[in-house]
């Protein structure tokens, strides 16, 4: 269950809880993920999963418990903060402005100006710069199809808004990059393109962290799967140490790990 | 994959295909190439409305209305409530409106009015203290929208009676005529004065009207506050998730609304000639066709600042057009409240273009 202890984990969070009213939402949930992994998050709805994750992406904040980034503890005030650290989330809810185009959309909320009198008197901002640079991500990602970085992102289809939303996380996170559901809302084929590339984000050497209700997507992607049951962390397993309905088992609280690892024994694997 | 067990889900794997799916499509009809046309270029509508207006009002009037003379009229007109209606358009870009612009004008209208020449305060201070009145009404705006969550509808139709009530203490319901205004303090009524430019007749409030319509245009397209604008009446949540602190963003908008407004009140006692407590009931309505007929949809997020231009240049074309036609003034408020809701209803039809 425990890692190899060598390697100093990018994001790590320990014994967070965070109470809601009477309910406890995290009740002493350790995490962690490792520099160029990517870590499935699986759990059952109510489990406290988003609650993780919203502490890990500041947008909650912990009770007790602390965050550390490159084992430095570290404290967020909120979604802001997180990332101006290099930790970018793209949420489950799209967060693109749909009558803006997507070079504005990439760059929204962190706008580049101008050099010189024109950027610091008359904040000008940079458009072509940003325009050729949203443009170069996008290429980066084999995001091809979008021929026009001045295209507004409604006339783009769910797959491609995405696409827009990975690009954002990617080119903006230097650490971790959390994904919430990025395929939920999606068709067969369009969730097909997401998962390359979020392979794609991890060959370039970012660590991510992926939530997601599909297990096939997370028994696809991940290296290591995080599984949350009632406020904390439950398990830690494989994709090759356990199969999908013993994960699924865990989750549910069906077995424990242990149960799993002693019928796994019995079965002689 | 080997150790995939069971269930359905797991015959998810596409073959090659790396795109959505695409279904036959059929050729769109003429009159969806026109919605996807109108959809893409937020102005042209407006363009289009413009060019019949002109055309139709030249058929009926000829000379009397293509005139320099009555051009000028009317662009003399157009200078109140088309500074009004750069207001309008921020706060409409962020999905709210402005019910009480008007009166925010009237207000700092007689404000610089009684400043100058009751008190004898120097005109251009007046004219500040004025514009300084216009800036708070609109924070009081924000404020109400911002911090007591009402929806701007309803907090700027309580601010609009509101304000209203003060103008009418502040001016005692009195008019201070030319006369006036001529003796003690004459840079008051400077927007109206007369710059003849080849038969066209251009007042310095014009000028001023043009001047803030190219800032409002840098601000929206060039600087990230403008940006932001557009974000948080596009989605609002959105915009909250990458970082923009909505609440500023909104509150600012309520305030520069107050400050255009304030330097509206100044353009109405040139385009009036008096500081009266009655003068431009129609400004509100005007104002918000002005945006509406500009391609700047009520559900925010969409549409360009030179749209409002070109609206406010149209609802002066139409008042003056049924003018000269002799027909009741009431008429052209007529006029004014069907081009409204005609506007607002094709706003609905281009939104719904299909991709």
């Amino acid at each position: 269950m425990s890692t190899t202890s060598t390697v100093t984990p990018v994001l790590e969070a320990r014994g967070l809880v965070k109470l809601y009213g009477s309910v406890v939402a995290l009740d002493g949930a350790d995490f962690d993920i490792l520099p160029g992994e990517i870590v499935g998050v699986i759990g059952d709805n109510g489990a406290g999963k988003s609650t993780l994750i919203k502490a890990l992406s500041g947008a909650v904040q912990p009770d007790e418990g602390e965050i550390l980034l490159d084992g430095q503890p570290v404290k967020f005030k909120n979604p802001v903060e997180a990332r101006s650290l290099g930790i970018e989330t793209v949420h489950q809810t799209l967060a693109v402005a749909p009558s803006l185009d997507i070079s504005t959309n990439l760059y929204l909320g962190r706008e580049r100006r101008r050099r010189g009198l024109l950027g610091s008197v008359f904040r000008m901002l940079d458009k072509s710069g940003m325009d050729a640079d949203a443009a170069k991500h996008m290429n980066d990602l084999g995001i091809l199809t979008v021929q026009d970085i001045r295209q507004p992102v409604e006339t783009l289809s769910g797959g491609q808004r995405q696409g827009v939303s990975v690009a954002r996380a990617a080119a903006f996170g230097s650490k971790v990059v959390i994904m919430d559901e990025p395929t939920a809302a999606l068709g067969v084929k369009e969730s097909r393109r997401v998962l390359d590339l979020i392979a794609d984000v991890r060959s370039r050497g970012l660590p991510i962290v992926l939530i997601s209700h599909n297990m096939p997507h997370i028994f696809e992607l991940a290296d290591r799967i995080h599984i949350h049951r009632l406020g904390r962390r439950a398990a830690i397993v494989t994709p090759k140490s356990h199969t999908m309905s013993e994960a699924v088992a865990i989750m549910t609280g069906a077995m424990t790990v242990d149960d799993v690892t002693n019928a796994q024994r019995a079965a002689g694997t | 994959m080997s150790d995939l067990s069971g269930g359905p889900e797991v015959a998810v794997e596409a073959t090659g295909a790396s795109s959505a799916e695409q279904f036959v499509r059929r050729d769109k009809s003429r009159l969806e190439r026109f919605q996807s046309f109108l959809h893409r270029y937020e102005v042209g509508s407006s363009l289009i409305v413009l060019a019949i207006t002109l055309f139709a009002f030249s058929l009926i009037h000829g000379r009397t209305f293509l005139d320099a003379g009555n051009q000028s009229t009317v662009l003399q007109q157009v200078m109140f409530f088309g500074t009004l209606a750069i207001a309008q358009a921020i706060v409409i870009l962020t999905a709210g409106i402005d019910l009480s612009v008007g009166v925010m004008a009237l207000l700092s209208m007689v404000v610089m009015g009684r400043l100058a020449v009751d008190t004898g305060l120097p005109a251009w201070l007046a004219i500040l203290c004025g514009i300084g009145v216009g800036a708070l009404c609109g924070l009081i705006n924000g404020v109400l929208v911002i911090g007591f969550k009402l929806s701007p509808f309803i907090a700027t139709l309580g601010t609009f009676a509101a304000y209203g009530a003060l103008v009418l203490y502040v001016s005692e319901s009195q008019t201070i005529g030319i006369f006036d205004l001529e003796e003690k303090a004459p840079f008051l009524k400077w927007t109206g004065e007369s710059i003849t430019i080849g038969g066209f007749i251009i007042n310095p409030g014009l000028i001023i009207m043009l001047g803030l319509f190219a800032i409002a245009w840098y601000a929206l397209k060039w600087t990230a506050w403008g940006r932001h604008v557009y974000a948080v009446g596009a989605d609002p949540q959105a915009a909250r998730l990458v970082g923009i602190r909505t609440d500023r963003v909104l509150l600012s908008v309520y305030i520069v609304a107050g400050v255009i407004c304030g330097i509206a009140g100044w353009i109405a006692i040139g385009r009036f000639g008096s500081v009266s407590p009655q003068s431009g009931v129609d400004a509100n309505l005007d104002s918000i066709t002005a945006v509406v007929i500009g391609g700047i949809s009520l559900f925010g997020g969409r549409g360009a600042i030179v749209g409002a231009l070109i609206g406010a240049v149209i609802v002066g074309f139409v008042r003056n057009g049924l003018a000269l036609t002799n027909l009741e003034v009431l008429w052209q408020s007529f006029a004014v409240g069907a081009l409204i809701l005609v506007a607002v209803a094709a706003d609905n039809w281009i939104r719904r273009v299909k991709a």
